[in-house]
């Protein structure tokens, strides 16, 4: 097992030096007086691209932490990238929650140590643009990336949290919008203002993470969420709170909504493209989604490279690869988020070519879908998340978390 | 010399255990506690009580509510428990064991699996409250999960070992002897139980409720799956503030605070109950 190899290393190789073992020694005694210098700066000197790379070996193997059902349960494409480089992938599914995950890795990235990850995927949004402004993650060498320098959508590159995509490579993007069950929703749901409407009282639900809640509060306000500012920030949490105190919110939640919504224990709520598409394709629902006419929200999930990763060559590779556009297809197939890589609409559509009979529906539905590959006038709806300045989110999560975890 | 040494060597490795893994954490996290800043430019010393009243300030809702949910959920564990662990220690003969192990058996399954089954069982229109809906006992309108008893309910159920088992434990080690001396007192059936049975397994119930009380005060699982707006307990704030805001203090500051009232709670229990009957029957 990969995760054990710091343990073994620790055991067999003398890391501490005997003024470190005196340093050790003295800690129980000194634990009192020691703990109440507190906790120090946070923050690791940026490394520039070239200094950090060199010296770098490939090593064989690589841990890379993911959300859950972001790849298919066969690991298609990372066996492919085993096959043509001879790398060994550990790929984890440990990232449930970006914030809880990026705060499980804060204390071991600001002391300067391993995580046991050597990749992972995040968000842009807050904890993203902390890890940048702390100098965790790794400047990406592009001239070692042909695919990733050929294949990635222009619109990526300008994005507003690591524009030009230094640090970051996208993963999949998808849509927050609302979903709702017509089962029991019996009229067509366009905006926003619908999950306020009383007639929906104690069935609609919510995202309990700050950023999601507050982009609709703020849409709803009529707000652009880039360029929000605190005082709109407590504009739109009086509306969430208002939609709370009404009675209208039956839960506010973290990722788990499909099953409620496809129970009926909630009619509408706040939703992710990918996992409506993904419910309908395989339980055969009929949850719709929409893109509110107030607008909604784009997000980006991104890998990126911690700079105490144990073999940040093997994933740079990793990640040149999965732009290859044949396997972001495949990855999009299975996943049906909003890849990267423009091109895969095109190769979702030879593939569909190639294809007969109900696969070769599904995947002309896949290339074809707005979840997917949005419309430019849907993309005309969609902004990107409030862009809260590092050491400022707790007044920004603060009054959010006011209303989801009162 | 040596021999009178010895029983302090023994306990040496337990002092350093404890010195290593629950006293140096505990000052740091006083410290952390007192401490200003954010996680930019990181947490200075400044002796700050502001983090407590802080704390007090925005969560004690949160905090009752947690107190308020965790001693139901003990009550609830206490009804349930009790008559179990009195019929399995009584009334099971020589099946005693194959029932304990099947008291036991669902909790052999993940933690966070049980309570995610019960959001399929008590869903809307699932098979429990769906089915009562269509024979019209219950409105159509009408819902258990995402509410405060969902959560009591939730976390009743998955601590009801930790009180079954000591309660059992107690009541197995009885000596029947002073039940029926009771019956030849001419103490009825109830009697005998109020007055011989009862305050004999009150130890049981003791350690019982202390083993739920507190972690289920503390727990954030089941209020998070099984909870809704209005049911939010401490844990969750004391999970978030640590992990996703990232703010330390505060964090350390409530977890202080909530330690501080489960023991004041504790120690009055105990003085009510009285905890020295507690060792001599541990003793036993």
């Amino acid at each position: 097992m990969r995760n054990t190899t710091p343990l073994l290393r620790g055991m067999t190789q003398a890391r501490y030096g005997r003024r470190d073992m005196l340093r050790f020694s003295g800690l129980t005694a000194a634990g009192l007086a020691l703990s109440a210098c507190g906790v120090s700066g946070q923050g690791q000197k940026p490394v520039a691209a070239d200094d950090f790379w060199q010296g770098k070996k490939e090593t064989g193997n690589l841990t890379f932490a993911n959300w859950p059902l972001y790849i298919d349960p066969e690991r298609t494409p990372l066996k492919k990238f085993t096959e043509a480089t001879g790398i060994k992938v550990d790929y984890r599914e440990d990232v449930q929650d970006v914030a809880a995950f990026a705060g499980k890795l804060q204390p071991q990235l600001a002391a300067h140590d391993s995580t046991g990850y050597d990749m992972f995927v995040l968000t842009y949004g807050i904890e993203l643009a902390r890890f940048l402004a702390l100098g965790y993650l790794a400047p990406l060498d592009q001239s070692r990336m042909p695919n990733f320098t050929a294949n990635l959508g222009e619109a990526y590159r300008q994005n507003s949290f690591d524009p030009g995509c230094r640090f970051t490579a996208p993963y999949a993007s998808g849509i927050t919008g609302i979903a709702y069950n017509p089962k029991y929703v019996k009229r067509e749901i366009t905006s926003i203002a619908d999950l306020w409407d009383p007639a929906f009282e104690g069935k609609v639900g919510m995202m309990s993470d700050a950023q999601e809640i507050a982009n609709f509060g703020l849409l709803l306000n009529g707000v652009d969420p880039a360029t929000s500012t605190e005082k709109d920030w407590q504009d739109a949490a009086a509306k969430l709170q208002q939609q709370r105190d009404d009675g209208i919110v039956r839960a506010y939640y973290a990722q788990d909504y499909v099953q409620p919504l496809t129970n009926g224990d909630v009619w509408l709520t706040m939703a992710w493209s990918g996992d409506i598409y993904q419910q309908n394709a395989s339980a055969g629902t009929d949850l719709e989604f929409v893109v509110p006419k107030e607008g909604a929200t784009i997000w980006t999930d991104v890998m990126c490279i911690p700079t105490t990763s144990e073999a940040p060559v093997d994933s740079l590779k990793l990640i040149d690869f999965l732009y290859r556009p044949d396997i972001a297809a495949e990855l999009t197939e299975y996943i049906t988020y909003i890849p990267p890589v423009p091109e895969t609409q095109n190769v979702i559509r030879e593939h569909a070519q190639q294809a007969s009979g109900a696969k070769r529906k599904e995947l002309l539905e896949l290339a074809g879908s707005p979840m997917v590959f949005p419309t430019e006038e849907e993309y005309s709806r969609l902004h990107n998340y409030v862009s809260v300045k590092p050491g400022k989110e707790s007044s920004f999560t603060n009054v959010f978390h006011a209303i989801t975890q009162a | 010399m040596r021999r009178k040494l010895t029983p302090y060597l023994l306990a040496l490795p337990g002092w350093a255990w404890l010195a290593l893994f629950f006293i140096v954490p505990i000052a740091g996290m006083v410290s952390l506690s007192l401490t200003s800043g954010n996680i930019i430019t990181g947490f200075h010393q400044t002796f700050n009580i502001g983090n407590y009243t802080e704390a007090l300030n925005l969560y004690s809702e949160q905090l009752f509510r947690s107190l308020f949910y965790g001693l139901s959920a003990t009550l609830i564990a206490i009804a349930i428990g009790y008559p179990a662990a009195y019929w399995i220690a009584f009334k099971a003969g020589k099946h005693k064991s194959t029932y304990l192990l099947l008291l036991l058996l669902p909790f052999f399954v993940s933690f966070v699996l049980r309570t995610i089954s019960w959001k399929f069982t008590l869903s809307d229109q699932g098979i429990v409250l769906g089915t009562l809906k269509n024979i019209g006992l219950l409105p159509t309108d009408f819902a258990v999960l995402n509410t405060a008893p969902a959560v009591v309910l939730g976390l009743a159920y998955n601590f009801l070992p930790f009180m079954v088992l000591p309660i059992y434990a107690v009541l197995e080690r009885m000596d029947h002897r002073v039940v029926e001396a009771a019956h030849d007192l001419y103490a009825s059936r109830l009697q005998a139980f109020l007055r011989v049975v009862l305050p004999i397994s009150l130890p049981g119930v003791f350690a019982g409720g202390l083993m739920t009380f507190i972690p289920t005060t503390a727990d954030y699982v089941n209020a998070t799956v099984l909870g809704g707006p209005e049911t939010t307990m401490i844990g969750s704030i004391i999970q978030t503030q640590y992990l996703v805001n990232n703010d330390y203090p505060i964090a350390a500051a409530i977890t202080f605070v909530l330690m501080a009232v489960l023991l004041i709670g504790i120690f009055s229990y105990a003085r009510a109950l009285g905890t020295e009957r507690v060792m001599e029957v541990q003793a036993k």
